[in-house]
């Protein structure tokens, strides 16, 4: 589903964020990136729907490559769902707006469709009740809610997480990973940026270990967990599970 | 299309324009500015002094006069200064007031509300910690104003100061509505007596826009170096 | 002070042999917010286009932004004004400077468009100044919908930008109605000129002053009743504008 081919990228002429980074999520899997940050890993998941651009290498994404001048990127970007840390609603628009705006104007579907739509997905995420309101009068495990929600209201073959759990107050992190746990049980395919290790223990079927730009660890859930063969690996993982 | 235009007129009037009208443009800028921070700090501190009749006074000043149009203020001042004057001195008549000294007064009392408005700003910038590790020193009120908080206003707020004395700059232009030779003027009086407005205009035109230019591009790079130094 | 109130003044027949002093007054208070609006329209519409230029990540489009407003900006707005009316027929094709010397009513469109043109260079750095300070994941959020650019700032990055800068706004819309006094220098007869051709005729300088004064500063309280009013309605429930 996602290829990921030797790419490199620079900030600037000599600061390098992604060293030869290569690696594959196929479909229905779930792969975990961690690492330290500024380890690259955001920049990478960025890379695979062209927020940010490359210098070398390729990203194949369901048989279409980012990286071509010549491919359709609204297009491209409108099949995965992308969920960031600080959630970015759009603040102007009632919740149930913030589901319809992509659905009506980049897929071209018609209003009621598009609610129809919304109001299943919320009802989804347990937000039924909410769809009238602003984002701002919502709680931050909401708000992260509604941003999975419209994601998937754009029918995406695939959802890109970059740190959905980390700018949230700790009792509201349950609350999104549970709908990201359900999503993954229904076979979506999911690249999460996280430093959640419960929720990569519980549904990842890879793990993708960053540190300066490169990846320095792709292994199966269980090896990553019960042996990690990088001593970098070891020590991020005994620093993040010793509390 | 340029074939019937004298660009010599310019030359030949170079004296004229930088001598007479650059001259009195550029003293009128620089003495309102002063005079206007002088007087526009006078009226922040009164907003911010605490005293509720000091400041509503310096409030509805400053609200009156950025409500009105600079052209309207230079007739009212135009007129009011002779009043002022008489008033002033005592004299049996309003007393005669030349160009200059009737454009400083009308430009200083204008500015004074736009200057402190960005010198109010300044002060409020300044953290609270600071008059109050003045007073724990011992020095009173007007001291740490005087040798703590302004000083300290008057630098953060320089390059907006000084963007707003450029505006000042172009706006004594305005003085040509009582047909002062100012910089503006005195190219428009050469433009009608020789018949060359094309010519005139757009020289005109050329030395107001390099030296704003020169000159914000001058404010951009302090703010750099503010920037650099907090 | 000695000088000779008569506050009737304004009932007596002013010397057109139209009606009173103070209709006469009137009438430059009408053409003064006649030809507030029109700038203001222009103001809008050109400062909302060069601003979304300065905007832009393409190079070329901010330096053509940059130049835009430093060309306006660095002129005071009454050579700008003789520019247009004095100069520009003259340089002009014949045929073409003709025309424009005789439409009817020129100091009027010169000073709208004049005055609308030197204002829009403002309008422009507001709303640039508001774009920029949207947060960076609002361009990416609308991008990763698939929204294109042109569809990203329609329906996401403006809204908010615009309800972020109506403060501004309001005190450029003042500087607008005020700057168009300055037009009395190509011959428009607005309020301030009314004020000044009464004081001629009449020699009650102070009332006509008074009078003139009176009627911006009751324009200004119009205008900024109004625009609470609109920022009131436009709010976004929650959402504190400038964070």
């Amino acid at each position: 589903m996602i290829e990921i081919s030797h790419v490199n990228k620079w900030y600037g002429p000599s600061f390098q964020v992604l060293k030869d980074c290569t690696t594959r999520v196929a479909k229905g899997e779930v792969v975990v990136v961690c690492g330290p940050s500024g380890s690259g890993k955001s920049t990478l998941i960025k890379c695979v729907n062209a927020l940010e651009p490359f210098q070398e290498g390729q990203i194949i994404l369901d048989g279409i490559k980012v990286n071509d001048p010549k491919t359709d990127l609204p297009k491209l970007r409108a099949r995965v769902g992308m969920v960031f840390q600080h959630f970015e609603l759009f603040p102007h628009l009632r919740i149930i707006e913030n589901l319809c705006l992509a659905q009506e104007k980049v897929l071209g579907r018609s209003h009621d469709e598009a609610m129809a739509k919304g109001q299943k997905l919320l009802e989804r995420v347990g937000l039924t009740v909410h769809a009238n309101k602003y984002p701002a009068e919502l709680s931050g495990g909401q708000q992260q809610r509604v941003a999975i929600a419209r994601a998937l209201a754009m029918d995406p073959i695939a959802m890109l997480f970059d740190e959905p759990t980390s700018a949230l107050d700790p009792e509201m992190i349950s609350e999104v990973l549970d709908v990201m746990v359900d999503l993954a049980h229904e076979g979506m395919t999911m690249m999460v940026v996280t430093h959640e290790m419960g929720f990569a223990s519980k549904v990842a079927h890879r793990v993708i270990f960053m540190d300066k730009g490169e990846i320095v660890e792709d292994a199966l859930k269980t090896d990553f967990f019960g042996s990690p063969r990088s001593e970098r690996a070891q020590k991020f993982l005994s620093k993040i599970l010793s509390h | 299309m340029f074939d019937n235009l004298d660009f010599d007129v310019i030359r030949r009037s170079l004296p004229y324009l930088f001598l007479d009208g650059m001259s009195f443009t550029l003293m009128l800028t620089g003495l309102s500015a002063l005079g206007g921070l002088v007087f526009g700090t006078l009226i922040a501190l009164m907003r911010l002094s605490g005293y509720k009749l000091l400041g509503s006074i310096a409030g509805l000043y400053v609200d009156f006069m950025r409500s009105l149009p600079l052209v309207l203020v230079i007739f009212w001042f135009y007129f009011l200064v002779p009043y002022i004057g008489q008033w002033l001195t005592g004299a049996s008549r309003p007393i005669r007031v030349g160009a200059f000294t009737s454009s400083l007064v009308t430009f200083i009392m204008f500015e004074a509300a736009y200057f402190s408005e960005i010198m109010r700003a300044g002060i409020q910038s300044i953290s609270k910690g600071q008059p109050a590790a003045a007073s724990a020193l011992g020095l009173t009120y007007s001291q740490s104003m005087r040798y703590i908080v302004l000083p300290q206003a008057f630098r953060n707020m320089l390059p907006v100061l000084l963007t707003q004395t450029i505006v000042l700059f172009q706006d004594t232009s305005l003085v040509y509505v009582l047909s002062i030779p100012d910089f503006l003027g005195a190219a428009s009086k050469v433009a009608q007596r020789d018949g060359r407005l094309v010519e005139m205009y757009l020289f005109a035109a050329a030395v107001y826009f390099v030296i704003s230019c020169v000159a914000s591009y001058g404010v951009r790079r302090l703010q750099a170096r503010i920037a650099i130094v907090r | 002070m000695n000088y000779n109130w008569n506050w009737h003044i304004f009932f007596e027949p002013n010397p057109t042999g139209a009606g009173t002093y103070l209709d006469m007054l009137m009438s430059g208070l009408l053409l003064t917010i006649q030809t507030a609006l029109l700038a203001w329209v222009i103001a809008l519409f050109f400062g909302t286009i060069v601003g979304i230029l300065r905007s832009l990540p393409s190079r070329t489009a901010s330096w053509i932004g940059f130049g835009y407003v430093e060309f306006f900006r660095n002129m005071p707005l009454l050579v700008q004004l003789f520019l247009w009316f004095f100069v520009l027929p003259e340089l002009l094709p014949r045929g073409a400077g003709l025309w424009l010397k005789q439409i009817p009513n020129a100091p009027f469109w010169t000073a709208a468009i004049g005055v609308g043109l030197f204002m829009s260079a403002r309008v422009a750095v507001q709303l640039a100044a508001g774009i920029a300070s949207l947060p960076r994941g609002q361009k990416n959020a609308a991008t990763a919908l698939g929204l294109t650019t042109a569809q990203g700032y329609r329906y996401v990055l403006l809204p908010i930008a615009f309800r972020i800068i109506l403060p501004p706004l309001t005190s450029e819309f003042l500087n607008t109605i005020k700057n168009t006094s300055v037009a009395i220098t190509i011959g428009l007869i607005e309020l301030t000129g009314q004020a000044r051709a009464m004081q001629e005729f009449s020699f009650q300088v102070f009332e006509a002053f008074t009078a003139a004064t009176v009627m911006y500063l009751a324009i200004n309280i119009v205008v900024v009743t109004g625009m609470r009013f609109l920022e009131r309605s436009l709010a976004i429930p929650g959402y504190i504008t400038g964070k």
